[in-house]
Formats: C-alpha cells, structure tokens, sequence
C-alpha cells in the first residue's frame, strides 16, 4: 500500500482537480488514495476543530477524533503496529488525562483567549521551528542513507507482512542508544511528577495493609465473663479496637 | 485506470465483512440476553431464591420480557445535557463492545479479522471504551454521573496497565501478536500451567475494566445512585447494559483464548478431538463467565483507595517482575519463540 507515496509527490494538482470536479476525481483516484484524501482531510478538520472550538471539552474531542483519523493514515501506510499503539497510548491514556484535567477544571474561555495577542509572537516563533523542522525532515527523507538493518530486511520493511518485527529489529539494534535514552528520559519525567505531588501532609489516615495482615486474633479478640447487667471495667474505659497489654 | 471496478473489488469485501459481522453479533446477543438470565438465576441460587421463574419454562424468556419493557419504555433526556453527547455515549460503547469481536478466534481460521497485531487490536479498543463512559458521565451533566465517569476513566487506566504487562508476557511466550497463533501456541501445554499467577492478575483486572463486583465503583448505586449512566433511560440505558455484558463474554473468550487454549480441546486425544473447537471456547468462556457471576454473590466492594492500590502497588510490579522473569526464563532455556521469517 505504500504506492500511493511513489504515485502522488504532490497532492495539489489532486486538490485543485478536486474543487473543479468532484465525481470525476474520486472515479480518478484509486480507493485508497480516496481514503487517504478522506482521512486526511478529517484529520485536518479535527485539527482545526481543536483550536477553533468554544468549548475546551469539544477541543479533546476533536483532538480523539485527529487521533484517530491519524492511525486510520497509518493503517493505510501498513503500518498497523504504529496505528494501534497510537490508539492506545495517545487516546487510550493521554487524551483520558486531558479530558480529565479539562472537564475537572472550570475553564473559562475569555481569560484563556484574553492572552492571545501578547502571546502571539512566542507562539508564531515556535509554531514556525516545528514546522521548518518538519519541512527540512521532509526534505532530507530522501537523501537519508537507510539503516543497514532496515536494508538486510528488503526495500520497504512497511510491506513486510510484520512490521512489529521490523520496527522491532530497528529500534534494537541501530537505533538502540536513542531508544533507550528517551525511555530513561520518560521515566525520570515520570518520577518528576510523582515526587511533585507527593507532599506529605498531616492528619492523613492511611491504611497499613501489613499491620493489618499481621495482626493476630490474640492481640485483637479477648474473652470476658459477665454477669447480665454488668459492665467489665475495662471494656468501659478503653476502645474496643486497642489491643490491651497484659490484660487476661 | 483500473482493471476491476470499484464497486467489485472493494464492495464485496464490505458486504462480505458485513455478513460475517451478523453472523457473530447473532449469537453475541442471544447470548448476552442468556446470560442475564443465567446470572440471575445463580445469583438465586447463591441466595436461596429461586429467581425469575413466571415468564416462560423456568423463566427462560425473562431476558426477552426486559427487553421489550425497556424499547417500549420513554427515552428521556435532561433538559440541561448535552443532546448530541448524550446519544452518542450509549451509541460508541456500544459499538465498541462489538467491534472487538473482530478478532476473535473461534477455530483454527475461523476469525473475521485474522490481523497481524490482534492482541493490539482488541488492547486499543479497551482502552477506548472508556470515552463512551466519560462522555455518558460528562453529558448528563449530572453531579452522580460525572463522578461515576471519572472514577470509571481513573479505574479503568489504572487497570490497563497491569493488563498490558499481562498481555506482554503471554505474547513473549508466543512471539506473535495475532490472537490464532497465541492459541495454536498452547498446543502442547495451555499458558495456564507456566502462567497462572498472570491468570489471576488477568481475570481481576478484568473484573475492574469491566466494572463488576467487587470492582463496581462507578456505579456505586448506595452512593452514586447508578453512577454513569444514572440520567438514561429506555433503550440508552439498554444499550450500556447490553455492551456491559457483550464485554463480560468478549473478556471471559479472550481470557480463555490467552489462558485456557481456546478452541483447543484439553486433550489431544479421540473423546475430545469429536467436539468442534467453538463448543471449546463456548465452554471455557462460560467457565469465566460462571466466575465472574460467583464473584459478584461472594465478594463485597472494594474502597476506592484499596482499588488503586491493588492494581498501581501489587499488579503492576508483580505483573512487571513476571514479565522480566518470563524474558529470563526463555532466554536461558532457549525457549524463545522463532522469529518470522523475511
């Protein structure tokens, strides 16, 4: 399926055929360059619903619905691995924390939109390094030399019927320094956020599974004899949860 | 420009995926009205009730009954929800419980969607199912329901977690992550003798993704009313009871294609080789099924704070430690599976 790449290197004379004459150009185009076309422009769609929505929680929403239509492109590249593991990371852990963080907190929009015009220019600068980075990614693909592992496994190891194994054998081996070094980095991150939140602070109950687990019917349970009516002395005086020292 | 037309080469795949889908989603849902029937009837027993017994011989068309009250009862929907949110929720979780299905094995090539990455497959939409809860909860804009969705969404990523580890460990013994291999891999031995810690941890976690005793937090009923899904009604709210137990059946099936072998029979011998392989996994998926019932009469519910010490503090490393022994283990006795070959 990785044809439509070799086919197409420009997608605007698609486009603009697209906007003259609608039928004729998806009876043109191959089923999958439509969906590619179909998911890419939801893709975009829900980009823009992202930043345009009123509502911060519609804004996830469109966020999960760019996700999604994200990993329906890469299952049309092949590479199904990827196109799942983007379900699972970003929409079944990420996006639950950002909805959750923003259905939680009562956020209003007209401060958050308040800030625009003075934040504009920080933004404009780093919205621009994103994307000279991504058009100079671009630019390099081709001449980049590929890595010697990805060569002994044939030309496109996208089309192989397992990329977990290819990505696998990539991420292992030529690119296992890198690998691992952003794996320690997410850890500490991890520890960062955790060390941040825990505070202690007092008048806390906790619950001690072990102290519970050792206790013994012995220091808990004790046997009295009473008469009708009668009121054992230290049973009055004490809780009954607290285990007595020394008493029968 | 191309050779077939459009509506041959890729209309029929749909129209044949489509029927494939009926004939699953069929008995998926006779069976789901089933087993409402058959966890009230054990739970009866359980209590020494006799349970629904008027409608029908032994009250076997209760399930039947309580659908047709729920279609005909008034939808209704708050005033101050989120119309279109609120009609989704009950709709995604719904889909989502079958759409899992895909990749089920029932026999040896017996599957709609014999994919690559199964296990991956049926992982991303467990983690999705979660949205169909948070919108239901964050749409009703109700204070029950919101509170129900976010214990729900908190429970279930929690629980995921220790599944993913489970699911690694089973999937290293294997070397594949297509859910057929995994079977044909328990061949010779089921993963529930060298893995039965990870069957436990596995069959619990399941208990909290989906939302069962003693697990049943988000719906919390002595303090959150029903949480979630309070505000629904009608055939909304016969949409999540469906797709809660369409999921208990798709959890019990993939608990026993990962642990008990799936369409294997126990033994390779001549008495049960006669039985076809779906009545295996009919079987054995029951045996979860029946579990997960029994639990629900025996076990009380859990504080929240124990959940998430259960699944963060005793799971989680325990199903890591598991996983970095099933590694060594392998790796030392030469049992690594062989790689595919490119």
């Amino acid at each position: 399926m990785g044809e439509f790449a070799k086919r197409h290197q420009s997608p605007w004379p698609i486009i603009v055929c697209f906007a003259l004459n609608f039928s004729k150009v998806v009876a043109l185009l191959s089923p999958i360059d439509f969906l590619f076309y179909l998911f890419a422009g939801f893709t975009l769609a829900a980009g823009v619903g992202v930043i345009t929505a009123r509502n911060p929680v519609y804004s996830v929403f469109f966020l999960i619905a760019a996700f999604l239509n994200a990993a329906a492109l890469f299952l049309l590249a092949g590479a199904e691995f990827l196109a799942f593991i983007l379900i699972i990371v970003y929409l079944g852990a990420v996006a639950v924390l950002f909805l959750f963080v923003v259905m939680m907190l009562d956020i209003n929009l007209a401060t958050v939109r308040a800030g625009f015009v003075r934040y504009l220019p920080i933004a404009a600068v780093v919205g621009g390094i994103f994307a000279a980075q991504l058009i100079i990614m671009l630019l390099i693909w081709q001449q980049s030399e590929t890595p010697p592992t990805l060569n002994a496994l044939g030309n496109s190891p996208m089309n192989q019927p397992n990329n977990v194994y290819a990505l696998g054998r990539v991420l292992y081996t030529d690119y296992f320094v890198a690998f691992q070094t952003a794996g320690i980095i997410l850890l500490i991150a991890m520890i960062g956020a955790i060390v941040l939140t825990l505070r202690p602070r007092a008048g806390i109950k906790t619950q001690v599974i072990s102290q519970q687990v050792s206790r013994k019917s012995s220091q808990s349970v004790r046997l009295v004899d009473l008469k009708l009516g009668q009121t054992h002395p230290t049973t009055a005086a004490t809780a009954p949860t607290e285990p007595q020292e020394g008493s029968a | 420009m191309f050779d077939t037309p459009f509506w041959i080469s890729y209309g029929l795949p749909v129209v044949h995926s489509g029927l494939w889908s009926l004939v699953i989603i069929l008995p998926l849902l006779v069976a789901v009205a089933l087993l409402t029937y058959v966890e009230r009837k054990v739970l009866s027993a359980v209590h020494l009730r006799r349970g629904p017994n008027v409608v029908g011989p032994f009250g076997l068309f209760q399930p039947l009954a309580d659908g047709l009250k729920m279609l005909t009862k008034e939808t209704i929907i708050p005033t101050n929800a989120n119309r279109l949110l609120f009609l989704f929720a009950p709709i995604l979780t719904f889909v989502l419980s079958l759409i899992a299905w895909a990749v089920i094995p029932f026999d040896q090539g017996v599957v709609l969607a014999d994919i690559n990455v199964g296990l991956l497959y049926f992982f991303a939409i467990s983690s999705l199912s979660v949205y169909g809860i948070i919108i239901a909860g964050w749409a009703s804009n109700s204070k029950y329901a919101f509170l129900g969705a976010l214990r729900s969404a908190a429970q279930m990523v929690s629980y995921e977690v220790s599944i993913g580890f489970v699911l690694v460990s089973v999937l290293l013994s294997v070397g594949s992550l297509n859910l057929s291999d995994i079977v044909m891999a328990q061949k010779n031995l089921w993963f529930v003798v060298p893995h039965f810690p990870l069957l436990i941890i596995f069959f619990v976690s399941m208990l909290a993704e989906t939302k069962r005793t003693p697990f049943d937090l988000p719906e919390g009923e002595s303090e959150l009313v029903a949480g979630y899904f309070v505000e629904y009604s009608a055939l909304t709210f016969g949409l999540f009871f469906l797709a809660e137990y369409a999921n208990l059946i798709l959890m019990s099936a993939l608990t026993a294609i990962l642990f008990l072998g799936g369409w294997l029979p126990p033994l390779n011998i001549e008495p049960f080789t006669w039985v076809p392989g779906p009545i295996w996994l009919a079987l054995k998926t029951s045996l979860f099924l029946l579990l997960f019932i029994l639990v629900r009469a025996a076990v009380p519910r859990y504080r929240y704070d124990q959940l998430m010490r259960l699944g963060w503090k005793v799971f989680l490393p325990f199903s890591l430690i598991w996983l970095v022994g099933t590694a060594i283990v392998l790796v030392v006795m030469g049992w690594l599976p062989a790689l595919p070959a490119s």
